[in-house]
């Protein structure tokens, strides 16, 4: 998938991605030539079509995740039915992200720890907060995350 | 009119990359079934005809005679191998290389929706409440797909996969496995389960599959009381789809209160010394002898 913007002839370049929580999904291109930006909305079905293929619009940021299309996906997983690895590094978790993060159901728990863990090591983020933790929803594109 | 450059016309990089996305899935899928010597598809053109049970008691005695196997069961919707194994549900670890699998009592590495979900919860997706027919297939395909690469299967000698009835997950291991995935098929003798099962058979090898051979389950009916068995269904569906398809029929399984009664307790030890129990242990001597195990 790829912009062009017409009037330039230049190919626009993503610039973010956002999931305001209603199963829309929002991604924006920018003109590198006129700095023009455009964004391509999609409805929930269309939402829906391309996370059921296990693929993300704007590309992966970090790792797929064992299981993370079924995990990510299944209404009412069993409570404990995973119990996830730690994720190695020296990452800490305020309290606040600690609480924040006590209510994901303990189906997905563990893995979505382990996708903030990754997206703040690899931006050199040393503590997780709430702040982090919308940010890396909005940039990773973890709906209901 | 003015012309548009193409997509092929741009020169930077396509971000999403989405056609890109998918094949490091099926990379995925194959860096996994690197360790596997042979996936056994079992399968069948309907229900009914006993097929997870045959799956189930089949992978374990393949184990039991010395193999290392394993077990996914991929009726997502109706989930049976746990039970008949007697597997509770455990804690699955998940480590960097993926979900480690519960094994049973005999070794079986098994993974199955049946592990992720309450004992009374139906399988449901979250997902917005109309259009469901556009891509509830394109999800279960995807789990599917994780079942086979995100489970630390480790090296087996044979992974049977359980089919759930209709060609379509035949179809998608044909594409995610197609150079070392055989296929058994199960029928009943009755004439319906001839017709729907035959068909189900044409469409796997008209797609390039290989037919490993067949089994007749519920041919006849183990009496209780002298161990004879006796006729249940009529028909002889087993030899007439084995000769409509050139593949050899591999074992006829009696119907027997004994096995069904060990399936209804997760007694595997004990239904495969039952009369049925026998002959599918019988079957998994030919079926490593075809397999080359």
């Amino acid at each position: 998938m790829k912009f062009l913007c017409i009037e330039c002839d230049e190919q626009m370049q993503f610039g973010e991605r956002q999931l305001p929580g209603d199963g829309t999904l929002a991604a924006v291109f920018g003109c590198p030539e006129c700095g023009r930006e455009m964004a391509m909305l999609t409805n929930p079905m269309e939402t829906q079509l391309v996370s059921s293929l296990g693929i993300k619009i704007g590309g992966r940021e970090v790792p797929e995740q064992p299981f993370e299309l079924v995990r990510g996906s299944l209404e009412g997983g069993r409570e404990g039915a995973f119990a996830d690895a730690s994720a190695p590094g020296s990452v800490r978790w305020s309290d606040a992200a600690v609480e924040r993060l006590g209510v994901v159901p303990s189906f997905v728990r563990g893995m979505v720890k382990r996708i903030y863990t990754d997206y703040a090591r690899e931006r050199a983020i040393r503590e997780i907060t709430p702040e982090i933790m919308d940010r890396a929803r909005t940039d990773l594109g973890l709906e209901g995350m | 009119m003015r012309r548009i450059r193409t997509y092929a016309d741009l020169q930077g990089p396509d971000r999403s990359g989405l056609g890109r996305q998918v094949e490091a899935q099926n990379e995925r899928v194959a860096r996994r079934l690197e360790g596997i010597r042979t996936v056994l598809a079992v399968t069948s053109g309907k229900g009914g005809v006993g097929k997870s049970l045959v799956a189930a008691t089949l992978a374990s005695a393949l184990v039991r005679r010395g193999l290392s196997g394993g077990l996914l069961d991929a009726d997502l919707n109706g989930p049976s191998a746990p039970a008949f194994l007697g597997l509770s549900r455990p804690t699955l670890e998940v480590t960097d290389d993926g979900v480690v699998p519960p094994s049973d009592a005999l070794g079986l590495r098994v993974m199955s929706t049946d592990l992720l979900m309450d004992e009374r919860a139906p399988l449901r997706w979250r997902e917005p409440r109309t259009g469901g027919h556009l891509w509830r297939s394109l999800l279960e395909r995807g789990v599917f797909r994780e079942f086979l690469s995100d489970v630390v299967w480790g090296r087996l000698d044979v992974l049977v996969v359980d089919l759930p009835p209709g060609p379509h997950r035949l179809a998608e291991l044909n594409e995610l496995a197609p150079d070392r995935t055989r296929v058994l098929g199960v029928t009943i003798p009755s004439s319906a389960s001839r017709t729907a099962v035959e068909r189900s058979l044409r469409l796997a090898v008209e797609g390039g599959l290989v037919l490993l051979g067949l089994v007749e389950n519920m041919a006849g009916y183990v009496c209780p009381a002298c161990g004879e068995v006796g006729p249940l269904h009529p028909g002889e569906a087993g030899e007439s789809i084995a000769r409509a398809l050139g593949t050899p029929l591999l074992g006829r399984v009696p119907f027997d209160a004994e096995a069904a009664a060990c399936a209804e307790r997760g007694d595997m030890e004990g239904l495969l010394s039952s009369g049925a129990g026998r002959e599918i242990g019988r079957l998994a001597g030919v079926v490593a002898e075809r397999l080359g195990l």
